[in-house]
């Protein structure tokens, strides 16, 4: 069966593959030798060094080109005669439209974010092509199959909400490693080298400036006569020392928690003059920037060790110094970014020193850079496994076997004897959004709220939308896109500062509007309801969205503790099947990338008999049970229930 | 940790794995020493997780020439090389393996598989055979378990899109981590004889029925002194005689093993792409357990059918 049939619907096909990664390598490659013909790829990255230990297309000479095209031509080079279009684009692009999927027979996905795999979802639905979705992480992965009208789409059921942190945990009160990583990558990173008008949380005036006077100066701007060391000792006197001072000043904040030590350069460098805690001028020449290091600089070597207080004072100055030095014409442009070494060292360092103050255990380089990059585990098996799954479901697709499609688990401990563990796929949710058209709703207060509000925190984060168009009757309250008259850009952006009931066409409770994304030729409707009181810790948004909910219960709120997990953003309950598991690097920030089966819903298991739950998993000699329960609950193990680093 | 650290280089190259299975799990990798024989696109596969994954060498065997065949399932050997210049295909896949991660030390060492002596696998911490007769699985295996040191035995075979991998680790001890501690296991696996000689009737009424189909079409092949994978539809009432009479004798009902599963593998004998990259992956997983000690190990066959799509961990010992 593998040769004929197969063929020739193999033969007759044209596929798009997005992503050129982990997944994608391998899919790319297991596509060309099944006898796939016509493979077009889109990937808008280029090639990293920590690519190269699993994706094998790529060579140390690659490094910095286009995936997609690099891709490409390693594979001609054993299958020469099969057509491969590569684009290094993003598959958001306008070129990608509905018209540009029409021409695929079947999509498939090796994407390494939720956003583009929703925006991948969207335009399959429209142009009704057959999408395989895949992730791994880990030793896990999965392959599920989306068709029109028949399985549920891949937002069928609601992810989980990416994790956010109270502004005040990540300020005053951090409990856990990640609260210190986060504050020195989005405040003190962002305060000392990125957009000086941004705003940020961090407290910039200095208790000197704020006592003495109407002389509101930002501690972060330097003097003009302040040589680097001075300004840089200043800082970090600052943010590890007076702004822990003012924080303990609030008795009410420390009833019920240890209280934080104030940490200043004289206590903990005070044997040694500043000068030559390895800031000093001395700096090795060197053209390429991407190698300054202050660990270079400083001999330190392993990136796996955990670092006194005192190292990583030292390694938090010369950072700053190598920045200021070698990196000037960067500094105001800077956001952080995991493979910018020094920004992961003056990190690392800034996190622990904060970690110290507030009795948090430190952490390597090594640990910290996984977790402020938000780094997910990757192995090469894993992905050559979930691309062969992939392949098999897309030649029953181009077979018109949709029945026999499955979506499969590939999981790091045995569940029923099975390591590939495939299921029937689940039926359209009827009341999803996105391939049902259902309308949502969304409680909000209209007479404070503004139509930005709503963009931001629904229509962009919340619905996925990158062009929205937003009516209310027969009135247009916003657009974007290229082709817009500059008055109407203006009376948009007009729009956007106004409160809902004082829009032109005013939004009150009882109001329905409609929202829809041109590109993605996805509508949707969505009835407002007034509300006065919003709980500030758990509605946030100030805004609550409703109607987007599977059948059964909500989604299990994974209080994901990415800082213990390595910065792996995979933690689990036990009832959670992983998904949307980018099987390559980046995601924004602590997104907790699990798909979660609602409690007591309950997944078919194509045909199988002997019974044996997660418990008995391990068990080696299990009495075979003999009924045959073709129904029954799966309970995945997550994986990670282990801890860190550890395959058993 | 005593031993070296691992280089810069190493920690930049690995940092994705590492975080999965830690730098004391890698600095073992990169110590040890894996064999491969029959390379086939299962095989590999295999080859290319287990070099990406950094082990210290990696020791190719497969003298037969380059064919179009043996190019099907191949993604190691580039267009220009195929024909021209000869070099056997141990020596091709050398060349492009080396060049997937330059840490890695590969090499090709000719000769039949049969002709080397227990001595010569005592340079080894793995061993993988593919596409073998029956009789060479049993005599490697049985060479690996001649050694003072344990050698990991495992065979692994595609056919159709049917696949096998058998695991001898013979008596391994690994730290299998349960919630909050650290439990001391043991396992004790049967040699591929052993395993095969375990009467039928006992083994689990649910078995995979893939066991009994790849036992018959092993021994069909084995008496009919054919080399692994030459079977054809001709082939199929001898293949269904011999697999009545293996019936009667195990007391097994014949259901248990289907006609239409063994005429794929007996019609089908090439290794279907798919599977081999999922074989090549479940194989490399278990290779990396071994080494490095970490994470249950399979016990002791597993197989992937894409009818059904499941991959199933059969574990046939007497123990």
């Amino acid at each position: 069966m593998a040769s004929s049939q197969h063929l020739s619907a193999i033969k007759g096909s044209k596929v798009l593959m997005v992503g050129a990664g982990g997944i994608g390598c391998e899919l790319l490659k297991t596509l060309a030798l099944s006898g796939f013909q016509d493979i077009h790829i889109i990937d808008m990255d280029t090639i990293e060094v920590s690519n190269l230990n699993r994706q094998f297309l790529f060579r140390q000479s690659h490094v910095g080109q286009s995936k997609a095209k690099v891709a490409r031509d390693a594979v001609l080079r054993f299958r020469p005669q099969i057509s491969i279009t590569s684009y290094h684009a993003n598959v958001k692009d306008s070129d990608f439209n509905v018209d540009f999927f029409k021409q695929f027979s079947v999509v498939l996905n090796g994407l390494d974010n939720l956003d583009a795999r929703r925006h991948v979802n969207r335009l399959c639905l429209a142009a009704a092509v057959p999408l395989v979705e895949s992730g791994t992480t880990g030793f896990l992965g999965q392959v599920t199959v989306h068709i029109k009208g028949q399985t549920e789409c891949y937002e069928c059921q609601p992810k989980p909400a990416p994790k956010t942190y109270p502004v005040c945990t990540i300020t005053s009160t951090p409990s856990k490693f990640v609260h210190c990583i986060v504050w020195a990558k989005e405040l003190l990173f962002a305060k000392l080298f990125g957009d000086k008008n941004q705003d940020n949380d961090l407290n910039v005036r200095s208790n000197d400036a704020a006592s003495s006077s109407n002389h509101p100066e930002d501690v972060f701007e330097r003097r003009e006569d302040e040589d680097i060391e001075q300004y840089a000792k200043r800082i970090y006197d600052h943010v590890f020392g007076h702004n822990i001072e003012s924080a303990l000043a609030n008795e009410e904040t420390w009833k019920n928690r240890n209280r934080p030590r104030p940490i200043y350069v004289k206590d903990v460098l005070s044997d040694e003059p500043l000068q030559q805690n390895g800031i000093s001028d001395k700096i090795p020449p060197t053209d390429n920037l991407s190698t300054v290091s202050a660990m270079a600089y400083l001999g330190l070597k392993n990136p796996q060790d955990i670092w006194s207080l005192k190292e990583n004072s030292r390694v938090f100055f010369a950072a700053l110094k190598l920045f200021f030095s070698k990196r000037q014409k960067e500094i105001g442009n800077l956001s952080f970014d995991k493979d910018d070494h020094l920004a992961v060292e003056i990190v690392t360092a800034a996190a622990n020193i904060r970690a110290a103050s507030f009795g948090i255990p430190l952490h390597s380089l090594f640990e910290a850079k996984g977790i402020a990059g938000n780094i997910v585990h990757a192995v090469a098996t894993t992905n050559a496994i979930i691309a062969g799954l992939i392949v098999v479901e897309a030649i029953k697709v181009l077979q018109n076997d949709t029945k026999n499609c499955r979506m499969t688990y590939c999981l790091q401990h045995p569940s029923r004897k099975m390591l590939l563990m495939p299921v029937e796929p689940f039926e359209p949710n009827k009341s999803c959004y996105v391939c049902s058209e259902t309308p949502l709703s969304l409680e909000v207060n209209t007479q404070r709220a503004k139509l930005r509000d709503v963009v931001e925190k629904i229509v962009k984060s919340k619905l996925g939308m990158n062009l929205p168009l937003i009516t209310h009757g027969s009135g247009l309250l916003y657009e974007v896109g290229d082709d817009l008259e500059p008055d109407e850009v203006a009376n948009y952006e007009a729009n956007l500062e106004k409160v809902l009931s004082e829009l032109p066409y005013a939004i009150t409770g009882g109001s329905i509007i409609t929202v829809e994304d041109l590109r993605q030729e996805l509508v949707c409707k969505i009835n407002i309801k007034h509300r006065e009181e919003f709980d500030e810790e758990k509605e946030p948004d100030g805004m609550v969205l409703h109607g987007w909910t599977p059948s059964a219960a909500p989604a299990v709120e994974n209080d994901n503790d990415a800082a213990t997990n390595n910065g792996a953003s995979t933690s689990s309950t036990s009832k959670s099947l992983p998904d949307d598991m980018e099987e390559d690097d980046e995601l924004i920030i602590v997104e907790t990338g699990i798909e979660t089966i609602p409690a007591g819903k309950k997944r078919k298991l194509s045909d199988i008999s002997n019974s044996e739950t997660t418990d008995e998993k391990r068990a080696k000699k299990i009495p075979e049970q003999l009924e045959d329960d073709a129904d029954v609950v799966v309970m995945l193990d997550d994986g990670n229930e282990n801890g860190n680093n550890d395959i058993s | 940790m005593n031993g070296e650290e691992l280089t810069e280089q190493e920690t930049a190259l690995y940092d994705r794995q590492i975080r999965v299975w830690g730098v004391d799990a890698q600095r073992r990798l990169s110590k040890s020493h894996v064999f491969v024989s029959g390379l086939k696109g299962t095989a590999v596969e295999f080859c290319k997780n287990i070099v990406l994954a950094g082990v210290g060498s990696l020791t190719l065997n497969d003298d037969n020439p380059v064919t179009e065949d043996a190019l099907a399932a191949n993604f190691l050997i580039p267009l220009d090389e195929k024909m021209g210049g000869g070099g056997s295909l141990a020596e091709l896949c050398c060349d492009s393996l080396k060049d997937f991660n330059p840490m890695v030390h590969v090499s090709v060492e000719k000769g039949d598989l049969s002709s080397f002596d227990v001595s010569f696998f005592e340079k080894f911490d793995v061993v993988v055979i593919s596409c073998c007769s029956l009789a060479a699985k049993k005599s490697v295996n049985e060479k690996c378990r001649k050694l003072s040191k344990r050698v990991a035995f495992y065979t692994v075979d595609c056919r159709d899109s049917c696949g096998e991998i058998f695991v001898d680790l013979q008596k391994y001890s690994y730290a299998q981590k349960k919630a909050d501690e650290t439990v001391e296991c043991q396992l004790q696996y049967p040699s591929f004889e052993e395993a095969i000689a375990i009467p039928w009737r006992s083994l689990p009424k649910k078995l995979a029925k893939l066991y009994y189909a790849m036992r018959v079409v092993e021994r069909f092949e084995d008496v009919e002194k054919r080399k692994p994978g030459e079977t054809s539809i001709e082939d199929l009432p001898s293949v269904l005689k011999l697999r009545n009479e293996l019936c009667l004798a195990h007391s097994l009902n014949e259901s248990q093993v289907p006609d239409s599963l063994l005429e794929r593998l007996v019609v089908s004998t090439r290794e279907f792409p798919p599977v081999s990259a999922i074989l090549g992956g479940i194989l490399g997983q278990e290779v990396i357990k071994a080494i490095s000690g970490k994470g249950d190990p399979l016990k002791n066959f597993f197989f992937f059918d894409s009818v059904d799509g499941k991959g199933v961990i059969e574990d046939i010992s007497t123990f």
